[in-house]
C-alpha cells in the first residue's frame, strides 16, 4: 500500500507494511560513488517502480537507503513524512522531492517519470485487455475474487496504522477518525467540503491538546 | 459511449482538484473517485470500478496508477494520459516546491503539530476506503469471508500480497465466490 512508513517516523507513527523487510536483511553491496546522474536516477526510480506490486515504498526505501546509500534511514523518513503531510500520492510526492535534492529541476522529472512512465505503460496494455476481455466469465470470476483479497489487503493496512492510536489512548484522535470516515463512507460528501472542515478542526485540537499536556 | 463534449478537460479538472485533496494519499481519495466516476458522471459501473481497483493492485507501481485505468475508461489512450497526470502533477509541484522552502526550516513545531492533525484524518479517509470498496466488492458472503480472512492474514504475517490476491483469484476462478 501507498502509505505505510517503514520504520516509523516520530510523531507519526503509522502501521508497517506486511511485506517489510526484516532489518536484518540489509542488501550489503552499495556505491559510494556520490550523487547518481539522471539516467540512473531514472533506472532506479523505474526499477522500485516495477518490483512494487501493491505498493513501492518498501522499494523504495530499500533501494535509496539499504541498496545505493542515497539517504541515510533518518533523512529517508524525515523526507517521507513530508511527503505524507503533503497531498497526492506519497510515492510520487517522494519522486519528486528526493530527485530535486539530488539534481534540481532535472533530477524532480528524471525520478517522476522513472517512476511513473513504465508502470503507465503496463497499465495502458491492461486498460486496452480489460475493454477487450473484461466481460470474459472466466475472467469475472479471477476478478471478483481478487477484488475481496484486495479490500482485504487495504483493511489490514488501515488495522496497523490505528495501532499507534489504540497504544496511546488517543480517543480525540479517534473521534476524528469515526466523523471523517462516516462523511466520506457513509454519507458520502464530497472530500473537498469534508477535508475544509475537518483539517482546520483537526489542528486546532492538536494544538490545544498539546499546549495542555506541556501546562 | 458518450461522456459529452470535453472529457478530457473534464478529467483534468477532476483529477487535478482531487490531486491537491489527497491528503494521505493515493487509498484515501478512492472513495472519492468512485462518487465521482460513478456516481457523479456516470463513467462507469460500480462493478467496473471495483474491477479496475483490482487490476490496479495487481499490477506493479505506485497505488494511484488506478486514475490511468479510469482515465481510458472515459477517454482511451489520451484519457489515461491525462487523468495520470493531473492526479500527479499538481502535488508533485507542490511537493517540489514546499520541499525547497521547508529544506531550510524542517523542525518547526507546526510541521509536528499539522502531521500529527492528520493522522487520524488519513486513517479515517482509509478506513473510509475499505468500506465504501468492500460494499462494492462482497457481494455474497463467500466474498466477505475472504475479505475478512485476507485482511486478518496480512496484518498477522508477512506474506507478501501477491500472493494473497493470486489466491482469491484461483477461488474466483474456481466459482467459489
Amino acid at each position: 500500500m501507498n502509505l505505510v512508513v517503514p520504520g516509523g517516523l516520530p510523531g507519526l507513527n503509522l502501521g508497517m507494511d506486511p511485506d517489510a523487510p526484516p532489518a536484518a536483511i540489509a542488501v550489503p553491496e552499495f556505491s559510494p560513488s556520490g550523487p547518481p546522474g539522471l539516467v540512473a536516477l531514472f533506472l532506479a526510480f523505474a526499477k522500485m517502480s516495477l518490483a512494487g506490486f501493491g505498493g513501492v515504498l518498501v522499494f523504495a526505501r530499500r533501494a535509496i537507503v539499504e541498496q545505493h546509500r542515497w539517504m541515510t534511514a533518518e533523512q529517508f523518513n524525515e523526507t517521507f513524512a513530508l511527503c505524507h503531510f503533503l497531498p497526492g500520492p506519497n510515492i510520487v510526492n517522494l519522486s519528486v522531492v528526493f530527485g530535486s535534492r539530488i539534481a534540481g529541476p532535472a533530477g524532480a522529472i528524471a525520478a517522476f517519470s522513472g517512476l511513473l512512465g513504465p508502470p503507465v505503460l503496463i497499465m495502458i496494455v491492461m486498460a486496452v485487455l480489460y475493454a477487450r476481455f473484461g466481460e470474459i466469465d472466466a475472467l469475472r470470476r479471477i476478478l471478483a475474487g481478487v477484488s475481496c483479497a484486495a479490500v482485504g489487503l487495504l483493511l489490514a493496512v488501515v488495522l496497523r496504522m490505528m495501532i499507534p492510536l489504540i497504544r496511546n489512548r488517543d480517543a480525540v484522535g479517534f473521534l476524528i477518525l469515526l466523523a471523517v470516515l462516516v462523511a466520506i463512507g457513509v454519507l458520502r460528501l464530497p472530500l473537498p467540503t469534508v477535508l475544509l472542515v475537518a483539517i482546520p478542526l483537526s489542528i486546532a485540537i492538536s494544538s490545544v491538546m498539546r499546549r495542555r499536556d506541556r501546562g | 459511449m458518450n461522456f459529452g463534449p470535453n472529457p478530457l478537460w473534464t478529467l483534468l479538472w477532476t483529477f487535478g482538484l482531487m490531486s491537491l485533496f489527497a491528503i494521505g494519499g493515493a487509498n484515501s481519495a478512492i472513495p472519492e473517485m468512485h462518487r465521482v466516476a460513478v456516481d457523479v458522471r456516470h463513467w462507469m459501473t460500480d462493478q467496473q470500478f471495483a474491477d479496475v481497483y483490482a487490476i490496479s493492485q495487481l499490477s506493479p507501481g505506485p497505488n494511484v496508477l488506478i486514475v490511468t485505468l479510469i482515465g481510458y475508461t472515459v477517454a482511451g489512450l489520451a484519457g489515461a494520459l491525462a487523468a495520470t497526470l493531473a492526479m500527479c502533477g499538481p502535488s508533485a509541484l507542490l511537493a517540489y516546491f514546499v520541499s525547497g522552502v521547508l529544506q531550510r526550516s524542517s523542525h518547526s513545531r507546526w510541521t509536528r503539530i499539522i502531521q500529527a492533525a492528520l493522522v487520524p484524518l488519513s486513517i479515517g479517509l482509509m478506513g473510509a476506503t475499505g468500506l465504501v470498496l468492500a460494499l462494492t466488492a462482497d457481494r455474497n458472503w463467500t466474498a466477505a469471508l475472504v475479505t475478512v480472512l485476507t485482511a486478518g492474514v496480512a496484518f498477522a504475517t508477512r506474506l507478501n500480497p501477491l500472493w494473497l490476491m493470486l489466491a482469491a483469484g484461483a477461488l474466483g476462478f474456481a466459482g467459489l465466490i
